[in-house]
């Protein structure tokens, strides 16, 4: 009987099958089905409309909810009174704070899933309701009272990191890495690069909040089914890591919890923070029916996460003849009411934000400051693209003052083979020459033949 | 108050009870149980929720159920005959017009009121035809080289293959 | 007065999550008639990943790609999936496919070696069958072998996972060297610019890739074009929070959150660049999906510069801010 042996979660490679031929592996002759356009796996259901979203799910009994969201930025939550909702024709549960066994969600587990002693941003979920259908619930969600304390609220994410400005949360408005206001980075010695150039160049820049805008607004469908198991039809991009949220949340161990999902109505990162699991979950427990919670599109632009803003300072010096010797970088990331993913996010883009070019200094000091925004999240390109926008138009404006092609400066400073990201990562299969030769070509463009002729491969002389 | 609301949906009849203001988009999907067209803003916008009425595309969302009893109503679900994909239908699968299809079946019933009112029309007529259909995804150059493929009848209806997976 | 400029952008994205560290697993179940199940944790919301993993996992074993099922659907049944996301499940789930195929065949070379009487590596498993190597008259197709397999007691479920090393940052010099790969694209934009309504018109893209190795061309054409459209929106028309203080005014709808529809789509070219070397990913495959919102950006802020002389520093680049740019450097409305 041959012994199961499957590879084990073990950091160590697999092995791979290694292709006949080394060279141009993009060769397609080489694979049957590697390299083919080959039309979509659920293609068909697709378009003939019989793949289910989740709000396609209808079950019998199935109840329909809606929330109560606060109507300011700050304040203290003394009470919810939920008496009169609950009176109202229809309704089966209503849910506030104290309905919820457990505790918080999200990447740092700071995040109530209903607010409890405070609200710290405008639209977070205090209550929920769930109805025979949408008249009821929103009828019941009237009756909702609150007796809240309005707090003075920040927006600006600058102006929360001046001391005597409003906390957002009791530590402090700035995340701390490493016991430090900001995640450092430190690649020899920009001082002395700055001062070896020839010219220095400055930027700030903003980026905006992006909301992913996904066609299919946040819904789940919730239920305890046979075996006394929650059962969520889920939208999330990570069901393992929000079964373990949920699991905090709800006190219920990971095998009476099952998330069903898998087809999405579009995501853009948007579906890696829990937003509508929980809630649902905790009211399909409590009326022991099926329970719907569908986002309407105002929800989802509004309150769903989004590309948190950034602001970047840039301070470039560069020599005469296009070399960058110095970087610095100075990030700023709004990660709104709640942590969320906004300490990854910064780290992720003081990886990245230098570019793909090779800099002997480099400091980077990335900052994650907290607001009463609503909380950002991940959107496509999560901590990696706003950065590098901002640091393009920089090298564009250096050429600019230095009277050089926008090309050259580019490929003067691009990575070769064995070059150095800023957090000391040495690269190999680089293609940013190639790219720009390539791009240069398909635009039309004549590239003179200097900068045609180098290649990711050459050593530096 | 409650009507009794008559429509021919996909040339079959169909009947409900519904209030004066019920959308034609939740008199599909909640009453008469046909999901294919979607509630993507629920405002106008969007068009994930175009269905034809009496061949012209509308968004159901912002339609008065009441306001088109009586209709005939193509969704989706009424393009495929005989088990056999309509030529949109197979164009968008294998062009790869589809990323996650949320849009897909607003898109398709806007690309059929587009041809079935002009048959061959330009790239500028497709985008106009097809700019009250939002796609984040962003997959507006496949869907259009699929209209512009069925608009040269580039594409047979093969035999039945509706199956999916494939 | 309508102005064209062009610009250029060149950019690099890394695949996996940020410090490593995450994995992904996968399963291949050999059924009674040959057919195949394959198990991921992984989500497909739209940018295809069932359809690779499904390539990825056909290719493996040597069996035509139709005779797969994929199912990722489940956290009672399915595999872990550490998340869609950071551009890592061709990577991840693709290297955790690859592994569960190599076990499978692994365990039918294994059971085989009775039915031949030859060693486990006197076996090959591809083409749909398992055969003595340098003789292909004896084989046993997957058909067969699926029934006997799993009829005379064995349990044929192929398993595999992927993780890479997880690490930190260094706190005093932010070392931090886990980058399982890293794309790189680059992009030629050409833009109009309205002097007069400050409207910024993309007029032509030209994209060019480098990914590794492209695992299906459609899904690439898709994921260009469909990012394209995301970074247009970025670059000129989306803001969650505009330029008015109140919190009033946030958009809520499409009415008021523009995103680009089919009027706003450009005249686009790509092209995918090959190495002569590969990493480590699936058949060498790079993660790739992410970063193609990024390349228009600094490209179509470049062009406008190029346009008109004006830098604009706050994105998006809205008409208004076109406009009070073109005030400030003195360019007259016209």
């Amino acid at each position: 009987m041959p012994r199961n042996e499957g590879t084990t979660a073990r950091p160590a490679r697999h092995e791979i099958r290694k292709p006949e031929s080394a060279v141009n592996v993009q060769t397609e002759t080489a694979y049957k089905y590697i390299g083919k356009p080959t039309p979509r796996y659920d293609g068909i259901a697709q378009v003939t409309g019989t793949n289910a979203y989740v709000d396609d799910i209808r079950l019998p009994g199935m109840l329909t909810v809606k929330v109560l969201r606060a109507p300011v930025l700050k304040a203290n939550l003394l009470n919810v009174d939920v008496s009169g909702a609950a009176r109202v024709r229809g309704v089966a549960a209503v849910i506030s704070a104290k309905d919820v066994p457990g505790g918080y969600y999200g990447m740092y587990g700071d995040q109530p899933v209903l607010a409890d002693r405070e609200i710290r941003y405008k639209g977070q979920v205090i209550a929920a309701v769930a109805a025979v259908d949408q008249d009821a619930a929103l009828e019941a969600v009237e009756q909702i009272k609150l007796d809240l304390e309005e707090l003075p609220a920040v927006l600006d994410p600058e102006e929360a990191m001046k001391p005597d400005t409003p906390k957002v949360r009791p530590e402090g408005n700035i995340w701390s890495f490493d016991g430090g206001p900001f995640r450092k980075v430190r690649l020899g010695d920009v001082d002395r690069g700055f001062a070896e150039a020839d010219h220095i160049v400055e930027g700030t820049y903003t980026t905006p909040m992006q909301e992913q805008s996904p066609m299919e607004t946040s819904c789940s469908v919730a239920m305890v089914e046979s075996g006394d198991q929650l059962v969520i039809r889920s939208l999330s991009q990570s069901p393992y890591l929000h079964l373990r949220q949920l699991s905090n949340v709800l006190k219920l161990p990971m095998n009476k919890m099952r998330l069903v999902g898998g087809n999405t109505g579009g995501a853009f990162g948007g579906r890696f923070e829990i937003h509508t699991d929980h809630v649902a979950g905790l009211l399909a427990l409590k009326t022991r029916k099926p329970v719907k919670w569908r986002w309407t599109r105002e929800e989802e632009t509004l309150y769903s996460t989004h590309r948190g803003r950034w602001k970047f300072y840039f301070k470039d010096g560069v020599k005469k003849d296009g070399r960058i010797v110095a970087r610095y970088v100075r990030t700023l990331h709004d990660t709104g009411a709640y942590t969320g993913m906004g300490p990854y996010c910064v780290e992720k883009n003081a990886m990245m934000v230098a570019g793909p070019f090779n800099i002997p200094n480099i400091a980077i000091d990335g900052y994650c400051v907290f607001t009463n925004r609503t909380p950002s999240g991940a959107m496509r390109g999560f901590g990696v693209m706003a950065g590098q926008v901002c640091e393009e138009i920089q090298m564009h404006r250096m050429a600019e003052i230095l009277g050089m092609d926008p090309w050259e400066i580019r490929f003067v400073n691009a990575w070769r083979e064995g070059d150095m990201t800023a957090t000391g990562k040495v690269v190999d299969n680089v293609g940013a020459i190639e790219c720009m030769q390539a791009v240069a070509k398909l635009a039309g463009i004549d590239l003179p033949e200097r900068l045609k002729a180098m290649s990711s491969r050459e050593k530096r002389g | 108050m409650k009507y009794v609301l008559s429509f021919t949906v996909n040339g079959q009849p169909m009947e409900t009870l519904a209030e004066p203001t019920t959308s034609l988009l939740d008199v599909l999907r909640d009453k008469l149980e046909v999901t294919s067209p979607k509630r993507g803003c629920e405002s106008g916008d969007c068009g994930a929720c175009t269905v034809l009425v009496n061949g012209k595309a509308v968004p159901s969302c912002l339609t008065v159920a009441l306001t088109v009893a009586g209709s005939e109503i193509t969704t989706v679900e009424g393009l495929v005959q005989d088990g056999q994909l309509h030529p949109l239908q197979r164009a968008f699968y294998e062009h790869g017009a589809t990323q996650c299809g949320f849009c897909t079946c607003g898109m398709l019933m806007a690309a059929k009121a587009l041809l079935d009112r002009n048959p061959s029309p330009t790239r500028d007529e497709i985008v106009l035809g097809m700019s009250g259909n939002l796609c984040r995804c962003g997959g507006y150059v496949q869907v259009m080289e699929a209209i512009e493929d069925v608009a040269g009848r580039k594409y047979e209806v093969k035999a039945a293959d509706t199956r999916g997976g494939k | 007065m309508k102005k064209r400029g062009v610009g250029i952008a060149v950019y690099c994205h890394p695949t996996g999550a940020k410090g490593g560290g995450d994995p992904s697993q996968a399963m291949m179940r050999l059924k009674l008639d040959g057919t195949l199940d394959l198990l991921v944790g992984s989500v497909d919301l739209g940018q295809g990943s069932n359809t690779v993993l499904r390539q990825i996992a056909a290719e493996t074993l040597g069996v035509p790609l139709e005779n797969i099922t994929v199912t990722n659907h489940d956290t009672d049944t399915g595999p872990l999936c550490m998340g869609t996301g950071a551009s890592r499940v061709t990577f991840m789930d693709g290297n955790a496919v690859i592994a569960a195929a190599e076990d499978l065949k692994r365990q039918i070379r294994e059971w085989s070696t009775e039915r031949f009487e030859v060693a486990a590596d006197d076996l090959e498993v591809a083409d749909n069958k398992v055969s003595v190597k340098g003789n292909p008259q004896a084989f046993m197709s997957f058909a067969e072998v699926g029934n006997e397999m799993n009829w005379k007691g064995s349990f044929p479920v192929g398993k595999g996972s992927y993780c890479p090393p997880a690490q930190t940052f260094d706190q005093e010099t932010g070392r931090m060297t886990q980058i399982a790969a890293i794309a790189y694209a680059a992009c030629v934009a050409e833009v109009e610019v309205d002097t007069g309504t400050g409207v910024v018109e993309v007029k032509k893209l030209a994209q060019a890739y480098e990914i590794g190795t492209g695992i299906n061309p459609l899904l690439i054409k898709a994921q260009i074009d469909g990012g394209t459209m995301q970074g247009l929106g970025f670059t000129l028309a989306e803001d969650l929070g505009p330029n008015y203080p109140s919190l009033k005014f946030a958009p809520s709808n499409f009415l008021d959150y523009l995103i680009p529809n089919t009027a706003d789509v450009p005249e686009m070219t790509y092209t995918t660049v090959s190495l002569p070397s590969r990493g480590e990913g699936p058949f060498g495959a790079k993660g790739f999906a992410e970063m193609c919102s990024f390349p228009p950006i600094a490209a179509i802020i470049g062009a406008i510069h190029d346009a008109v002389g004006i830098w604009i520093y706050d994105y998006p680049a809205t008409p208004e801010r076109v406009l009070r740019a073109l005030e400030a450097a003195g360019t007259p409305a016209a």
